[in-house]
């Protein structure tokens, strides 16, 4: 396999460097359209080596092109990420010092949230709460619209939440300013956001992950402590467990399964839990 | 690599003592966050003083600069060694981007990232408030082509009322009209506004900035020109020329 760039890998990352992120089948075409537009080999089921041509190259510059799951609907993604983390970050340049903080304080609603989802007068409320300059409501509502628009939050119903972007990216900032808050998935071993709670064991489930591993079961277990699961199941449409290539990074590297269960036996059972809010 | 030279006010060996207080892997994130903060910065088609990578960036890794533009050539193992203070920069850009690094001031060593490749047709970039942008860019440019690399003012005003854009209204699209023109596309580098010397009332005129050469070609406009009045674009005779001599120019800065 060629490890040397040529103009449809440039293509290629600049297209997806105008995005921030894209959805699997727009990866796809886009892969193709690359390979065509240069007339090089096209391969489709060699993406993954292709993005790690580039990623090689990437390495030294502290970017990565990533591969993760939307909390959503279970769909893969694709995100050119930054892994240095400096205040030279294409968020930090578009926004404003206390737009910033509004984020920050936006994602610390959502990370102390049950369900991984804040609402948007909750949020609004700390607008004029912020240290570095206060903000009218009206402001706050536009600035969240941004986030939207920029992909670092997805809205739903008058309620927010981290976008699939942001938690690509942001993943290893969340682990550490949050540490004990949040949780990896049991199932897929990533940051979980938006999941289900075990009631008894505290392991938390994306629900897309949710949707596929219970699939079509009547009586669901827990995987871990194997209690009843007292969830409502979401429907699985899409297919998440597509087989990841090992070469290409995930957002998280993955622990064996084995490992995860060893270590939750040994802490306290409340361990997975998130602490209650005061 | 080792005999790299760089041209710089400081001696390859004073560089040298200075990098022994730096550890490989400080210097490598330094290399990391110049080449960040030239991308963010271009994705906005700001231009980038050199002044400015140094105060916001390389701040106290100062004294071994060279030799963090030097360490970007080498991660990329390349076995070309180029002399030029900024050549791996602009060579790792350009290696791994398609971006090529362009000092298009260099009194106040200024520069703006091109793209060495064109746009092509199913590419599908993000669309965005820039998107419509470039499109009455693309007509001011042409405009100033088509009489002669300078226009007036006025003359571009008048044109652009024809289309329905008004500068002294507020633009749904563009905001405000005059601003985006007179201020932005200029801090941009793609227009030039100048004033017309002895001129009363005082009147400007608009010219290429050294973006928009980078950036385009006069034959690419002029088939611009001609695809809108549906005529071949060698029925302009003189401008079709210039197009083919600048064209015909290896290096058009």
């Amino acid at each position: 396999m060629g490890t040397q760039m040529t103009d449809s890998h440039r293509r290629f990352l600049q297209v997806l460097m105008s995005h921030g992120i894209l959805e699997g089948s727009a990866v796809r075409a886009l892969h193709r359209h690359c390979c065509e537009v240069h007339k090089v080999h096209y391969a489709h089921d060699k993406l993954d080596d292709f993005v790690n041509v580039i990623n090689v190259h990437l390495q030294s510059l502290f970017m990565q092109i990533r591969k993760g799951m939307s909390e959503d609907d279970g769909r893969q993604y694709y995100a050119l990420v930054n892994l240095a983390e400096t205040e030279i970050t294409k968020m930090a340049s578009d926004y404003a010092e206390n737009e910033l903080e509004l984020f920050r304080k936006t994602m610390d609603l959502i990370i102390q949230s049950d369900n991984g989802f804040a609402a948007s007068t909750s949020i609004l409320n700390l607008s004029d709460q912020l240290q570095s300059k206060k903000m009218k409501k009206k402001e706050a509502e536009q600035v969240l619209q941004n986030f939207v628009q920029d992909k670092w939050l997805s809205e739903k119903d008058g309620e927010y939440t981290l976008s699939t972007r942001c938690i690509m990216e942001m993943e290893n900032y969340i682990c550490n300013t949050y540490q004990d808050m949040v949780n990896k998935c049991n199932l897929c071993g990533t940051l979980a956001i938006q999941s289900q709670i075990c009631d008894t064991c505290g392991i938390q489930i994306h629900l897309p992950c949710v949707a596929t591993y219970f699939k079509g079961q009547t009586d669901p277990h827990c995987p871990n402590c194997n209690e009843f699961w007292p969830y409502e199941i979401p429907d699985s449409n899409t297919a998440i467990n597509q087989p990841n290539s090992p070469q290409l990074p995930s957002t998280a590297p993955k622990e064996p399964p084995s490992a995860v269960r060893a270590k939750r036996r040994a802490v306290p059972s409340t361990s997975g839990r998130r602490p209650n809010r005061s | 690599m080792e005999e790299c030279s760089f041209t710089q006010t400081q001696t390859p060996s004073q560089v040298r003592r200075n990098l022994e207080k730096r550890s490989p892997e400080q210097v490598d994130q330094k290399v990391g966050e110049v080449l960040q903060y030239l991308l963010v910065k271009d994705q906005k088609k700001l231009p980038i003083k050199r002044a400015d990578i140094m105060k916001s960036v390389v701040k106290e890794y100062k004294d071994v600069y060279p030799e963090i533009m030097n360490r970007v050539g080498r991660t990329l193992q390349q076995a070309e060694c180029r002399a030029a203070e900024e050549g791996h920069l602009s060579l790792l850009t350009e290696q791994v981007f398609g971006l090529q690094l362009e000092e298009v001031d260099t009194k106040n060593h200024i520069y703006i990232l091109v793209n060495r490749l064109q746009r092509v047709e199913g590419d599908n970039m993000r669309v965005d408030d820039n998107t419509g942008k470039l499109g009455l860019l693309t007509v001011i440019l042409s405009l100033i082509f088509m009489k002669g690399n300078v226009a007036k003012e006025s003359v571009i005003w008048e044109t652009l009322r024809r289309l329905r854009l008004d500068h002294g209204e507020k633009n749904s699209e563009f905001g405000d009209l005059k601003k985006l023109v007179t201020e932005e596309f200029v801090r941009q580098k793609y227009l030039e506004y100048t004033r017309i010397p002895h001129t009363e009332p005082v009147e400007y005129e608009f010219r290429w900035g050294p973006r928009a050469v980078k950036e385009t070609s006069k034959m690419k406009i002029l088939e611009f020109v001609s695809k809108i009045q549906n005529k071949d674009p060698q029925s302009w005779v003189t401008h079709y020329k210039e197009a083919m001599d600048e064209a015909a120019t290896p290096a058009r800065h």
